[in-house]
């Protein structure tokens, strides 16, 4: 099963749907609250990356029975330094965005603590191109 | 304890979403930033902030808190009213500071979650 959504930067109004919709799709078709949960912390990191950071992009995921792919790919910026994007604390967000709470430097972090794969790859003048993989605990038969 | 049980309690308003003053109220979580929220608040939480945009209803549902105590008497932006109304999230608002309603919330044996 895959599902896609469009994210527009700046957007504020619409950001976090992208997520919601995955976390009710997945509650749908049968999977853990537990694994929701991590699937839906990484999709809402990823799609806010792209409304605070990013012109716009994607957000698609991929739902198999072994594991859940979740992309956010964007055209925007880029990151010129991904080590120093992925430390905890590092933010380059406005102060306007920092007073919504947004801004604290733990999305990339947060996205990698919570996914079982974890790949980042970023031109910067093009774009931002996040990977993510949830392994879905097996139903019991070894392959 | 319930989402109503604290109304009085931490002396706030019902901004929106009354159709969820029956959650129960498991844990409770206290942070103004969003990642931070979404990273380490669990299902059941009360969530107590100074943030009172749209935004803060959208990390309510996916984390699947109990309710918003938007404290310090910040005024609820009426997008976020909306919002909660959609999703059944209670928006509360009081006067109190923070640390208050924290406090009274812990006092009736609201805790935080320690430990994983
Ligand atoms: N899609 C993106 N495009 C351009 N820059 C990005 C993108 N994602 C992250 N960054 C850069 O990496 C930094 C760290 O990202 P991270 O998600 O960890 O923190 P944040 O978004 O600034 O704050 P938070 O996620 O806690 O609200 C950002 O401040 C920004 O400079
Ligand atoms: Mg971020």
């Amino acid at each position: 099963m895959r599902l896609e959504c469009k994210v527009t930067g700046g957007d504020f109004q619409a950001a976090g749907e992208a997520a919601a919709k995955l976390k009710r799709t997945l509650r749908q078709v049968g999977i853990d609250a537990e694994t929701a949960r991590r699937a839906a912390i990484v999709a809402y990191e990823a799609e806010m990356n792209i409304v605070i950071h990013a012109f716009r992009g994607v957000l698609s995921v991929d739902i198999s029975p072994e594991r859940i792919e979740i992309v956010a790919d964007d055209e925007g910026p880029g990151i010129p330094d991904i080590p120093l994007a992925m430390q905890e604390g590092y933010s380059t967000a406005p102060e306007h965005i920092r007073e919504m709470g947004f801004g604290a430097g733990l999305g990339l972090p947060n996205m990698k603590r919570y996914s079982d794969e974890f790949h980042i790859e970023s031109t910067v003048g093009r774009g931002t191109n996040v990977r993510m993989v949830i392994n879905l605990p097996s139903k019991g038969s070894l392959t | 304890m319930k989402v109503r049980d604290v109304l009085d309690m931490v002396e706030c308003t019902v901004e929106a979403g009354t159709s969820g003053l029956d959650n129960e109220v498991k844990c409770g979580y206290a942070s103004d930033l969003l990642s931070d929220v979404m990273a380490h608040a669990r299902d059941g939480d009360i969530w107590v902030t100074v943030q009172a945009h749209e935004n803060i209803i959208a990390v309510a549902t996916l984390v699947g808190l109990a309710a918003i105590v938007v404290a310090g008497g910040v005024e609820c932006q009426p997008e976020a009213a909306r919002r909660a109304d959609e999703e059944g999230i209670p928006l509360l608002r009081t006067r109190l500071p923070a640390f208050e309603v924290v406090g009274r919330l812990y006092a009736a044996g609201v805790r935080g979650r320690t430990g994983s």
